[in-house]
């Protein structure tokens, strides 16, 4: 009874979109084509499937999941490891570090489209013209690098946060006795330390990809999916053809492929963490 | 000096050091371009140290209606927090507390609603809120955030009351407590701990919302998110606006966040990270 509200609330959250997408994707429903709308059965989704740029943003949303969460873990493991132990400062290293999680996504894209990658006054430009070389062009020439670096920012904190924490967990005197059993720093690390963050490097990963399977406002202020489909992600091609296209019909289309997508990610998801929970 | 050393203090210092500012260094640019005028902004080579300007910060005001957007902002994210907490907590306290067969999947179910993409959604939530007029209003926008961060919130909630014995429980119904009862002397004042960690989250993540806010709010409920991406136009000529602007729109958030990181993990990661 007490769980009416929460699991009523959040199955009309996911039944009545999904019900109402399911029947949007088979009729035509342009917003800027009045009449009645009508039923074309699988045209829709033949359409978006076989839009030049979709290919593309599977293998950007792909792309962009891959290497931010790479990013992440490889550089949060180093850092997390870094400020570990104690130094002069370590409390404000550590404050200053977790910092740029918190940025909104739409400040931190618009801080490193002007201030950073801008190719005359950016910092970036500024930086390599000191070492007598060309400035880049970030978001034209490198469009899905730029959007790769720009989320990697924000959620490296994130993961350096998650592993410092799990890191102060690790039995210390079982770390001194490896030592003084003759294990070297590699070995500590490859034996204690690895399958230490073991558990923690799971649940980054499941987080991130939660969150960053649909990053859509970085790329909406930065690049706008472009130079053509260069950066558009699948969540930015469905909001193209909703409110820019006014298609309704084709987003519901690839709303659904979207979410077919989400949950083949999904299924793997929920084992591992099945796993978890019951321990 | 501990005795699991690797590197020499000096180096481990220096390379932390280094390493963090490089990662901070964007923001602290921001933070120091805030303070300039648009001419320095833009100056090459940049310039470190010039008599700092607090116009920008008046401008921003007075052309974009920065009070608005921030009060926005603390409704939506306030509204969502106390909305969801109402919600999720009845849910996580009978799931935690009389488990069935059943519980596993529920749980698993409302994870699952979360990592539908929301642009999955658009379309319907869009059509949804235009029908009903509750397109760029502020009600359409707290409910919008609570749906989307309740599955996080009850998950969150469910593994902290999971730590709570059962016997305790147990002990409190014996004596007569009601439902009601339990729930303010037993539950609230022992699963304090998870409450915060999950306020504190969903306070930040409808903060900082922006799927959402772009696509459902424009002038009258935008929340700072939107105003923000609103100086997206391609000149290069108000930085300093720009920046006076996201500081202002960031700087709760992240102070917020400084003093809450640690119940914020707990809460991020179900309490799978300790």
């Amino acid at each position: 009874m007490l769980l009416a509200p929460a699991v009523g609330t959040l199955f009309l959250w996911m039944i009545v979109p999904l019900v109402m997408t399911l029947y949007f994707s088979v009729v035509r429903y342009n917003l800027m084509q009045p009449g009645p709308t009508e039923f074309i059965g699988l045209a829709n989704f033949h359409y978006f499937v076989t839009d030049p740029d979709f290919g593309p943003s599977v293998i950007n949303t792909l792309l962009l999941l891959g290497s931010v969460i790479a990013i992440t873990v490889l550089l949060g493991t180093g850092l997390a490891l870094l400020v570990n132990e104690p130094f002069p400062g370590r409390g404000i290293v550590r404050v200053l570090l977790i910092s740029p999680f918190f940025v909104m996504p739409t400040a931190n894209a618009l801080l490193w489209k002007h201030m950073m990658m801008n190719p005359i006054y950016g910092v970036l430009a500024q930086v390599s013209q000191f070492f007598g070389l060309a400035p880049i062009d970030w978001l034209t020439d490198h469009p899905l690098l730029s959007v790769i670096v720009i989320v990697s920012w924000q959620w490296l904190p994130f993961a350096c946060l998650i592993f410092m924490t799990s890191l102060q967990s690790l039995d210390r005197e079982q770390m001194e006795a490896a030592r003084m059993d003759g294990a070297n720093a590699l070995q500590r690390f490859w034996f204690l330390t690895m399958p230490h963050l073991g558990r923690p490097v799971a649940v980054v990963i499941m987080i991130e990809m939660i969150f960053l399977m649909s990053v859509f406002a970085e790329i909406f202020t930065t690049t706008g999916g472009g130079p053509g489909n260069a950066s558009t992600n699948v969540a930015f091609l469905i909001f193209k053809q909703a409110l820019m296209n006014f298609d309704v019909g084709v987003a519901s289309a690839g709303a659904l492929f979207a979410v077919v997508l989400a949950n083949i990610a999904a299924v793997f998801l929920i084992r591992l963490i099945g796993k978890n929970l019951d321990k | 000096m501990t005795r699991t050393d690797i590197l020499p203090l000096a180096v481990r210092t220096v390379s932390a050091w280094t390493a963090t500012l490089l990662i901070v260094f964007p923001l602290l640019w921001l933070v120091l371009t805030a303070f300039k005028t648009e001419l320095q902004a833009i100056q090459v080579p940049p310039q470190l140290f010039f008599t700092p300007t607090l116009e920008n910060f008046g401008e921003v005001q007075q052309r974009s209606d920065y009070l608005l957007f921030a009060k926005n902002s603390l409704i939506t994210s306030l509204g969502s927090t106390i909305l969801g907490l109402l919600i999720a907590a009845p849910a996580a306290y009978s799931m935690a507390f009389f488990r069935t067969r059943r519980t596993r999947d529920v749980l698993m179910w409302m994870l699952s609603t979360k990592m539908m993409p929301a642009v999955g959604a658009l379309v319907p939530i869009y059509v949804l809120a235009q029908t009903s007029g509750m397109l760029d209003t502020l009600t359409g926008l707290t409910i919008v955030f609570t749906m989307s961060n309740l599955p996080i919130m009850v998950w969150m909630l469910y593994s902290s009351f999971k730590d709570i014995p059962p016997e305790i429980l147990e002990a409190s119904r014996m004596d007569g407590a009601t439902i009601w009862g339990e729930f303010r002397h037993v539950i609230l004042p022992l699963g304090m701990g998870g409450l915060a960690s999950t306020s504190l989250l969903c306070l930040v993540l409808s903060w900082n919302e922006a799927f959402w806010s772009l696509n459902l709010s424009s002038a009258k409920a935008g929340t700072l998110a939107a105003l923000i991406a609103s100086y997206s136009s391609p000149e290069g000529l108000f930085w300093a606006k720009l920046s006076a602007a996201s500081l202002m729109a960031i700087a709760p958030i992240v102070v917020f966040g400084w003093f809450s990181q640690k119940q914020l993990v707990q809460g991020l990661t179900f309490g799978a990270v300790k």
